[in-house]
């Protein structure tokens, strides 16, 4: 695989053309699929499908389960404070996008104490 | 262009107490709740300080082996070689998890990277070369980082935080299996004159009051060229004029609005004042604070 010259490639968009079975996801995160399993069933992540091995997911929960991952492993959450954490995210993304078509700045938006 | 793996070379050893603010006496409880702290402050995915992710990333080191007994006394022992040497010394346990040489897998495993593009880029698609830093199984078991150069093609109408996959640019596997693919998030950089909601994109549109007043035919500057737009006569600051199907491409594409703004020439001259004074006179009637409701 290694080439000294460059190689060009094309991909395709995981949000717009991608499911991932459970195996799939779990190899996409770089975790065993207990932890994929961990957070279906905490509910931070919805699975469509019956059971595990029947699971799928859509494309843009690779993002969700990205950062469900970094934020368990990295402020030490369960996946219950997990599951808060990235509903809130979702929440303030939301805000801060409604505020930048509104022309106004999130920063400047920001209420200080 | 983040690298798979940071490439370890030869760095300055970093004060890992001074990166989580604790003296070097502190407990292992100590270390824990300084690291949590800055860990909620700094972290990626949920700070807004500047610089968020290379101070996280030197927080998450520090604790890496302040948190370990035998790593925080091999980083605590004083050094035996020469200072000009112990100045480079790679932080203890810096190669820890590296150990694809006795263990690597059979299927190559995903790789993730980021990738910045602009919003002209969103609407047309674009070609971008990229140098990856990636892990290498010699034939004697020896794992080392070699760059390797992509040329990526990003197709039209990605948005901010979706991922590109690279079906086999991953990590390879071995004995000839499956490579692993490579995921590329993409981010949007930031716009002075036009803002991203979803796939809408929005301007701002200065007129004047007449241009408003009476409607006009203007050009608005779009991420990918000029469109022409017509100004309805009686517009108003703040009026959102969709041009349908001109954000950024999809299917369904987005939209894009220009959001008028009137701008009021200064009066400055004394013909400029006289054409105010004649506007007033024929506008005698008007009052903009006039609601025509009560305490709204």
């Amino acid at each position: 695989m290694m080439t000294p010259e460059s190689q060009s490639v094309g991909g395709v968009i995981v949000e717009r053309e991608l499911r991932f079975t459970l195996v799939e996801l779990s190899h996409a995160c770089d975790v065993d699929a207990t932890r994929i399993i961990a957070l279906v069933e905490e509910g931070v992540l919805p699975a469509a499908g019956d059971s595990p091995d029947q699971w799928w997911f859509e494309g843009v929960l690779l993002r969700r389960a990205r950062r469900a991952l970094r934020l368990s492993a990295d402020l030490h959450l369960d996946a219950g404070g997990t599951a808060v954490v990235l509903d809130l995210l979702d929440e303030i993304e939301w805000l801060r996008a409604q505020l930048r078509a509104a022309g106004v700045s999130a920063s400047a938006a920001r209420t200080r104490p | 262009m983040a690298l798979h793996r940071p490439v370890i070379e030869r760095m300055p050893l970093k004060d890992y107490y001074a990166l989580l603010g604790v003296e070097r006496s502190a407990s292992h409880a100590d270390i824990k709740r300084a690291y949590r702290k800055l860990a909620r402050k700094y972290h990626p995915d949920v700070s807004r300080e500047p610089d968020a992710e290379s101070k996280f990333k030197d927080v998450a080191e520090a604790y890496a082996t302040l948190k370990d007994e035998q790593k925080r006394a091999a980083y605590d022992a004083p050094p035996m070689e020469p200072a000009s040497e112990r100045e480079f010394r790679p932080p203890p346990g810096w190669d820890s998890g590296f150990d694809f040489a006795d263990h690597w897998p059979s299927q190559g495993r995903d790789q993730h990277a980021r990738i910045q593009i602009d919003l002209r880029d969103c609407y047309r698609g674009a070609r971008r070369k990229l140098t990856l830093s990636i892990p290498v199984l010699a034939a004697n078991g020896s794992v080392t980082w070699q760059p390797r150069e992509l040329e990526v093609n990003i197709p039209k109408g990605m948005r901010d935080g979706q991922h590109l996959r690279l079906a086999g640019q991953g990590s390879a596997a071995a004995g000839g299996g499956r490579a692993g693919d490579l995921y590329l998030e993409v981010t949007v950089a930031p716009q002075p004159r036009f803002r991203i909601d979803g796939l809408d994109v929005y301007t701002d549109l200065p007129v004047t009051p007449w241009e408003a007043a009476l409607g006009t035919r203007v050009a608005v500057p779009m991420p990918d060229g000029s469109v022409q737009l017509t100004v309805p006569p009686g517009s108003s600051s703040g009026r959102r004029l969709r041009l349908r199907g001109q954000g950024i491409p999809g299917h369904p594409a987005g939209d894009l609005f220009a959001v008028l703004g009137i701008v009021v020439p200064p009066a400055d001259s004394e013909p400029v004042q006289a054409a105010y004074r004649a506007l007033a006179e024929a506008c005698r009637n008007f009052n903009p604070r006039d609601t025509g409701t009560v305490g709204s």
